[in-house]
């Protein structure tokens, strides 16, 4: 049996490259200052997608929500082997939280005949991991998060093995589900030649000047679709701002220094107090 | 994050340096295949940004994924298992999936077998990041000359259904053409080609030494006129590797640990003719060895510059006598003559490479047919002048670079001094991994037996006063006059070695192409000196002014001026040795070497 993946990705600063230039007086990272990349671990789940596309066949279709710049990780994306990328952008989504972001990726989901649907577990920007799970949620769909091994697929049940930190757990579920997959799970396939040399070219309308243009792109199948929250049929109280509940409160600059030290004699029963001095303050265990 | 092509400096300039787009042109045939592939390109600039972007996915793929594995690679080796069949290292077989994701490895074939219908130039950038990442992953992946053979030479059916399964990665070769007895002197081979009532051939006897003889499709060179003694006896053949295909043991080597080295032996082996009878060797395996050629110089290359890195990030920050041993002038002597040699081999293997591809897009050219005779001419004149050129760089990048790799793999244990020698730190894999490239594809010296051809026989007179003719940049005025001073000696060692005979000409053979190639490289250098690329490279810490970085141009200036300078009084010692009619070799060799060891 094949299966019909989609894959939620977002283009995100380098934060690895986050240096004094790169953040702002109140300390929000200065966007424009950093490459903007595919977040990495939605490449694993963009990986995951083809991996199962490899081995069962079935159809794989990337969206992101962003602006129209976001379209570079689309163009990314098919480059590395998928069949279908959709830019969902529109100025209404301006300011979205994970809330609404992920109604708003629902809405998109739903627009799609699908059977997995994969995010990467959290981006690199916010570190929130909620888009997934919320975007399940909405979905009514099951859900597994933090997968690092697919371990089985056979019609509609899916096993995979879920990391929780400092263990593992194996989970069966129903199909369809969504996952949320971690960096351990694979290792990003680099771009085909062929389709980078093919697809280099693919633009969304919202990049091109002349409406000709796209006409003409589309006749090669180099037109990223497009799609705005008309077109979803998103109720526009759960999006943007007006969608999104969260407030930030405050931006701190945390900085670890080391305030105070301790010197422990190296006997077996100092060692013992100071391994449960850790414990008692969470520190370990 | 790793990526070999984006943190390569030289290797980005010297392709902005060089003329691309006729490179371009001449492998596209005007433009004229996006009828055949929705991805060819339709003019120089798109196929220049795809030539760039591919190897930009290739510079990753080698950083990332190759090199993290090549420790393991080394340690682990290939395996044959009791039923006969060869099991790669584990990161070899990743690596060659991951190169098969990538569709690169079908580089140089045509669009209509899914290639990419690269030019050599692009191919070889490529094989020499592969080869920094994993020096025996090269062994299979800079096999696509295989595939390139079976293009230019076999029938359309062979093509057929070879070609694009290579291209999609799920076949890998071997040139079968090594016996026990028939090493460099590929003449005398005995296995032998035959045929049955209906005319099928089939291969039987015994090739060893043959680099991947585990893969699936094997171009054997075999006898097949049995009354015929030598190369004119010789044809090619293409086979399946099925069951009468026996790989007989895996060699135990020195270096390049990934790559499997068989013995095979054919027991009547159903197999196909490439091409015609008895051009075998003289024509197929000629043109198959020498891409091999420049895909060893490209391995060498490759494994120079993975082994400097390690050098030159050891003597920064291992300290002795309370400074960073760059500091001390031995030392950094070393890393500079490290550096600048790895950048004269770059220099001399790209232009060959250019040489190649313009010599191939011209024939192409002519096959095409040209209307205007004027032109027809001028063709066969260009093809003929490249011919004789890249007969004369091939065996000289080849050369070069391979000796080259050795000395700064060696260099390179010696910066890290004990360290070095250990295997915490792998240098000492590099140089075992070096060791084979002098050697294998035709030895040293067998390339120079080549190389000085073209040296003694007008090739390398002609290459070298077009060199002069071009236009430098006017600061450079009186390197190009040691330069030309050096080329008078030169050529007066020729007309020496002329008068002295052919068996003279050999036992000076490496002098002499070792002082054409310094030459070439010289002028080459003093090119990228004059360049109009405007790109800046970073500098070492540490300068004067706290400069952070400098032009290439700049750069270009300093190191051809300190090579033109330090190669002028060798070139000159040469050329005295050469003219001195010293024949010992010939008339005391008994006397200097004594007899063979016998036991007391």
């Amino acid at each position: 049996m094949s299966y019909k993946c989609v894959v939620l990705v977002k283009q995100v600063p380098d934060t690895k490259r986050i240096t004094g230039q790169a953040m702002n007086a109140d300390g929000t990272v200065n966007r424009a200052a950093l490459p903007a990349i595919f977040n990495p671990e939605d490449l694993n789940a963009l990986e995951l997608a083809l991996q199962i596309k490899d081995r069962f066949g079935g159809h794989v279709t990337v969206m992101t929500m962003g602006l129209p710049a976001a379209s570079e990780v689309l163009r990314q994306a098919l480059y590395r082997g998928a069949d279908e990328a959709i830019l969902i952008t529109d100025r209404r989504c301006a300011a979205s939280d994970t809330l609404a972001t992920s109604y708003i990726l629902s809405c998109a989901v739903r627009k799609r005949d699908y059977d997995i649907v994969l995010c990467g577990r959290q981006a690199i920007d916010g570190d929130t991991a909620q888009v997934g799970p919320q975007a399940a949620e909405k979905l009514g769909i099951a859900q597994i998060t933090y997968v690092q091994e697919l371990l089985d697929l056979e019609g509609d049940r899916i096993t995979a093995r879920r990391n929780i930190g400092n263990g593992w757990q194996e989970v069966r579920a129903k199909l369809p589900i969504l996952l949320t997959v971690i960096d351990e799970a694979n290792e990003p396939r680099v771009a085909s030649a062929r389709r980078l040399m093919k697809y280099k070219k693919a633009r969304t309308p919202a990049e091109l000047a002349d409406k000709a243009d796209a006409k003409a792109l589309e006749e090669k199948g180099l037109l990223i679709q497009q799609w705005d929250l008309d077109f979803l049929e998103a109720d526009l109280k759960w999006c943007g701002r007006d969608g999104s509940p969260t407030k930030v409160h405050r931006i701190q600059s945390v900085v670890l220094t080391a305030k105070e030290t301790k010197n422990v004699e190296p006997t077996q029963p100092a060692l013992n107090a100071m391994v449960h001095e850790l414990i008692v303050d969470h520190t370990i265990g | 994050m790793a990526n070999f092509y984006r943190d390569n400096d030289d290797i980005r300039f010297l392709l902005k340096h060089m003329d691309l787009a006729e490179i371009a042109a001449l492998q596209e045939e005007g433009f004229r295949f996006t009828q055949d592939a929705d991805y060819a390109p339709a003019d120089a600039e798109e196929a220049i940004r795809n030539y760039k972007m591919v190897l930009d996915t290739v510079g990753q793929l080698s950083g990332d994924f190759i090199d993290p594995r090549s420790e393991q690679i080394d340690q682990e080796g290939n395996t044959l298992d009791p039923d006969g069949s060869v099991r790669y290292a584990r990161g070899i077989a990743e690596s060659l999936d991951a190169l098969a994701k990538a569709d690169v490895m079908g580089a140089t074939l045509p669009h209509r077998f899914g290639g990419l219908n690269f030019p050599n130039l692009i191919y070889t950038a490529a094989t020499e990041m592969v080869s920094r990442a994993d020096a025996p992953l090269m062994n299979i992946f800079g096999l696509q000359g295989i595939a390139e053979t079976i293009n230019a030479f076999a029938s359309e059916q062979i093509k057929q259904k070879y070609l694009p399964l290579f291209s999609a990665g799920k076949v890998t070769g071997a040139m079968v053409l090594t016996e026990p007895d028939a090493g460099s002197d590929l003449q005398a081979c005995k296995v032998r080609a035959f045929q049955d009532d209906q005319g099928n051939w089939y291969l039987h006897g015994v090739k060893r030494f043959i680099t991947n003889g585990c893969g699936q499709v094997l171009l054997v060179m075999a006898r097949s006129e049995p009354d015929r003694s030598g190369g004119l006896g010789l044809s090619l053949f293409v086979c399946d590797r099925g069951p009468t295909v026996h790989v007989r043991r895996l060699e135990d080597k020195l270096g390049i640990h990934g790559s499997p080295t068989c013995e095979l032996f054919f027991d009547n082996t159903p197999c196909e003719l490439i091409g015609e009878r008895q051009r075998g060797l003289v024509t197929y395996v000629m043109a198959l060895m020498n891409g091999a050629r420049i895909g060893i110089a490209a391995q060498s290359m490759g494994i120079a510059e993975a082994t400097y890195r390690v050098a030159r990030d050891y003597a920064a920050s291992r300290e002795q006598f309370g400074v960073p041993i760059e500091k001390l002038p031995a030392v950094r002597d070393m890393l500079i003559e490290m550096k600048i040699a790895i950048e004269a081999g770059r220099a001399l293997l790209y232009e060959t490479c250019r040489a190649v591809d313009t010599e191939i897009g011209v024939l192409k050219k002519m096959e095409r047919g040209v209307e205007d005779k004027a032109e027809e001419k001028e063709l066969k004149n260009l093809s003929r002048k490249y011919k004789r050129l890249t007969a004369m760089l091939t065996p000289m990048s080849k050369y070069y670079c391979s000796e080259m790799c050795n000395t700064v793999a060696y260099d390179a244990i010696q910066v890290l001094g004990g360290s070095g020698y250990m295997k915490d730190y792998p240098c000492e894999r590099y140089a075992r991994d070096a060791r084979i490239t002098t050697i294998y594809e035709g030895t040293s010296q067998l390339q120079v037996v080549a190389a000085v051809r073209g040296v003694c026989g007008g090739a390398a007179e002609k290459y070298l006063a077009e060199l002069a003719e071009k236009e430098y940049d006017g600061g450079l005025r009186n390197l190009l006059d040691i330069l030309a001073e050096g080329t008078a000696q030169l050529f007066k060692a020729v007309a020496f070695v002329k008068e002295a005979g052919v068996d003279y000409m050999d036992l000076y053979g490496r002098d002499l192409v070792d002082s054409a190639v310094e030459l070439i490289i010289g002028y080459l250098f003093c090119d990228q000196a004059s360049t109009n690329v405007d790109m800046q490279t970073a500098l070492a810490d540490g300068a004067d002014n706290g400069q952070k970085t400098i032009s290439m141009k700049e750069r270009k200036v300093l190191i051809a001026r300190r090579y033109v300078a330090r190669t002028a009084p060798q070139i000159h010692a040469r050329a005295e040795r050469i003219c001195s009619g010293d024949k010992s070799t010939f008339r005391e060799y008994e006397a200097l070497v004594g007899p063979v060891p016998q036991e007391a």
